[in-house]
């Protein structure tokens, strides 16, 4: 799977974002620069508008100003292509209470139109540890489990830029793990992974970056 | 080429709240003034002047309120939504500001114009209301109204809000024409209504000039609230601005 | 292509999970058109005349009951950002969404109807132009009814805020529906009626789901 990547080629940009949620300003002048194997850590408080950057990142939200790069063009320019090399895993795993662990990841790939197969489906469940639940309806998973669901995907897709929101929130260390290990290859094979975590966490980045919004936003700054 | 280029960054210049709101602060109480006047002139001549009718003697005269209000009910949700157009195509803040601070008055003068409609009803018709096809369109145009507001006074993100706005607001004048034509039809289906709010009587001289006297005296008004209201609002959104500060420190 | 079938697939599945939510639809339908000969009496010319207005408003408001939420449990659950990503345009995802949503809401009130119209001494032909006018009208009330949805997505007020947007823009297939089923029965023919109502229905079907996509990226930026 992640032969596919050309890795060189991969480049993600960033320049001037600002972003406003009704009358706050969030931050402004927020920029990166992440070439392939980069591993963009987003930090800040709660509400200084990280899970805000990364929507615009992955194309959901529009920034009030600056824009977003994917190997030089403007992400905005053609939202469909854009939308075919980011995996974006939010706060809310995504998961139908009435379907069971396997039948949302096989939805969560058909949707984003990634070639699956069966075996693949079961491999990806049983790295991250919910086999076991494959035939049980999301609504009698737990948080963990339903996260660990959620997760799978990592190991199935073949996108090289991933944009995780707390990716790690409600995981158990042998499930943190497996994480770590997955993020880390994906780096080791030209990926892009850019994540917003309260936890530690230990992943073997080529390039590790940060990208403080305490230090961009405004109300800090006044 | 180049005066629309002029009249373009003209436009935006007064599209931008910092220039509007001293400019519509001038300019309201002229507009406030023109509407009472005109409305006096036109209540005079139109209550005074104007000859009694003939076949309805002094009932009519309700038309004075009544027209003028059912021509702005229409006229303004028109005017929303071409301010809808600016919002959604240019994402111009005072343009959504300018379509929320005219919906009241529109849904206002809807009411009105049913209100009154249904005065001249009752001494006319003997009842109070008919569903005649202009009857039943505004009506429905005064749901619209109250549709509008009601969405956008329930979301709490003005960027939302606005745009939200914007878009039932064009949704529901592209569906005007056909609600309006599927009730004639209807209307036409059902020969339960035999009398007509169209059949005009023809109108005397006096009539004509009062009613105009207060049509425009309603057009005066509406401007004058909507620019009173949008002064409103651009406070509200742009407390944080530096230039409001200073202008507040100005008055 | 194949994105487009797989979101048909899964939301029929989804709704086979939860089909007693349908039963109480078409439950709903039922009762409401129920109700009328017990206030207004059963009078079977009364009934005759006011059948097929009756039997409109109940689908315009059991339509209603469904579409409120319809995009609210995709909002919850994070489907709708995965939605608004998935490399196709949002108003074919829409579209296969209220397709797989009206062939399992508003497909069984058409097949209902006509046990509705015995009831309310309808005539053959009569009944015959009330089934093909909700076929015809049923896709736009859930056009219609999507774009309310769309906008109040995730408000609180949302279910009493969906009908009051979208009643008023839905009169004119009430209209229609039921003038044609009227003009059916006063021998005028239904044809004009029906055209006018599929006229509606293709004008809909080409425009409602980019303002419905349009309508989602505002409520979910």
């Amino acid at each position: 799977m992640l032969t596919d990547l050309s890795p060189s080629d991969n480049h993600l940009r960033a320049t001037g974002l600002a972003c406003r949620r009704g009358e706050r300003r969030l931050f402004k002048g927020v920029a990166f620069d992440a070439p392939a194997g980069t591993l963009v850590r987003v930090t800040g408080r709660n509400g200084s508008g990280k899970t805000s950057l990364l929507r615009i990142l992955v194309g959901l939200s529009t920034p009030d100003a600056g824009a977003v790069f994917w190997q030089g063009r403007p992400v905005l320019a053609d939202r469909l292509a854009w939308s075919s090399q980011v995996l974006y895993l939010g706060h809310a795993s995504a998961l139908k209470d009435d379907l069971d662990a396997a039948e949302n990841l096989e939805f969560a790939c058909r949707l984003a139109a990634e070639p699956i197969r069966a075996e693949a489906l079961a491999l990806a469940l049983a790295r991250l540890g919910v086999a076991h639940r494959a035939g049980v309806p999301a609504r009698f998973l737990s948080q963990g489990q339903r996260r660990r669901v959620a997760l799978a995907r990592l190991a199935l897709t073949s996108r090289p830029v991933w944009v995780l929101d707390e990716p790690v929130v409600g995981l158990d260390m042998a499930a943190m793990a497996e994480v770590e290990q997955i993020i880390g290859a994906h780096l080791a094979h030209g990926g892009i992974v850019v994540l917003t975590t309260h936890q530690a966490l230990d992943v073997a980045a080529p390039r590790p970056m940060v990208v403080d919004l305490d230090a961009v936003s405004l109300e800090a700054v006044a | 080429m180049a005066t629309s280029t002029a009249a373009r960054s003209m436009l935006f210049r007064y599209a931008s709240p910092a220039t509007f709101y001293p400019l519509a602060g001038r300019l309201w109480p002229w507009f406030a003034a023109a509407a009472v006047v005109l409305a006096l002139a036109g209540l005079a001549i139109g209550l005074l002047v104007a000859p009694t009718d003939a076949t309805q003697g002094d009932a009519y005269r309700i038309i004075f309120i009544h027209v003028p209000a059912a021509w702005m009910s229409m006229f303004i949700y028109l005017v929303m939504a071409f301010y809808a157009v600016l919002t959604l195509g240019f994402n111009t803040r005072l343009s959504a500001m300018m379509m929320r601070s005219l919906a009241p008055t529109g849904a206002m003068f809807t009411f009105v114009a049913l209100w009154t409609g249904a005065l001249w009803g009752k001494p006319t018709w003997g009842t109070w209301w008919v569903w005649d096809a202009r009857l039943t369109s505004e009506l429905i145009l005064f749901f619209l109204y109250l549709g509008f507001i009601a969405l956008q006074s329930a979301i709490d993100d003005t960027r939302r809000a606005d745009r939200a706005g914007a878009l039932v607001a064009l949704v529901g004048a592209v569906n005007v024409p056909i609600i309006y034509f599927s009730v004639k039809w209807w209307n036409t289906l059902h020969q339960g209504a035999s009398v007509s709010l169209t059949r005009a009587p023809s109108m005397a001289r006096d009539m004509l000039l009062g009613m105009l006297l207060m049509a425009i005296a309603c057009w005066m008004y509406s401007i004058a609230v909507a620019l009173v209201r949008v002064r409103a609002l651009i406070v509200e959104r742009e407390r944080d601005a530096a230039w409001l500060r200073e202008a507040g420190a100005a008055d | 292509m194949s994105t487009l079938a797989a979101i048909l697939r899964f939301e029929l599945l989804l709704a086979w999970r939860r089909r007693s939510a349908l039963a109480t639809t078409l439950g709903f339908f039922v009762i409401v058109a129920s109700l009328f000969p017990l206030a207004l009496g059963a009078d079977p010319k009364l009934l005759r005349l006011i059948g097929a207005g009756v039997v409109w408003v109940a689908a315009l408001l059991a339509t209603l009951l469904g579409l409120a939420r319809l995009f609210a449990a995709d909002h919850e659950d994070g489907t709708l950002e995965q939605l608004r990503l998935a490399p196709l345009p949002l108003p074919l995802a829409v579209m296969a969404k209220l397709a797989a949503h009206w062939l399992l809401t508003a497909v069984p009130l058409c097949l209902a109807a006509p046990i509705l119209g015995l009831q309310y001494g309808l005539s053959q032909g009569a009944i015959g132009v009330l089934v093909a006018g909700l076929l015809l009208g049923t896709p736009v009330l859930c056009l219609v009814g999507a774009v309310g949805a769309a906008l109040t997505l995730g408000l609180r007020a949302s279910g009493v805020l969906v009908p009051v947007i979208v009643l008023p823009l839905e009169v004119p297939v009430l209209i229609m529906g039921a003038g044609a089923v009227e003009a059916q029965a006063s021998g005028l023919g239904a044809g004009p009626w029906l055209s006018l109502l599929a006229a509606l229905f293709i004008v809909f079907l080409v425009a409602a789901p980019s303002v419905i996509a349009f309508a989602l990226r505002i409520s979910s930026e």
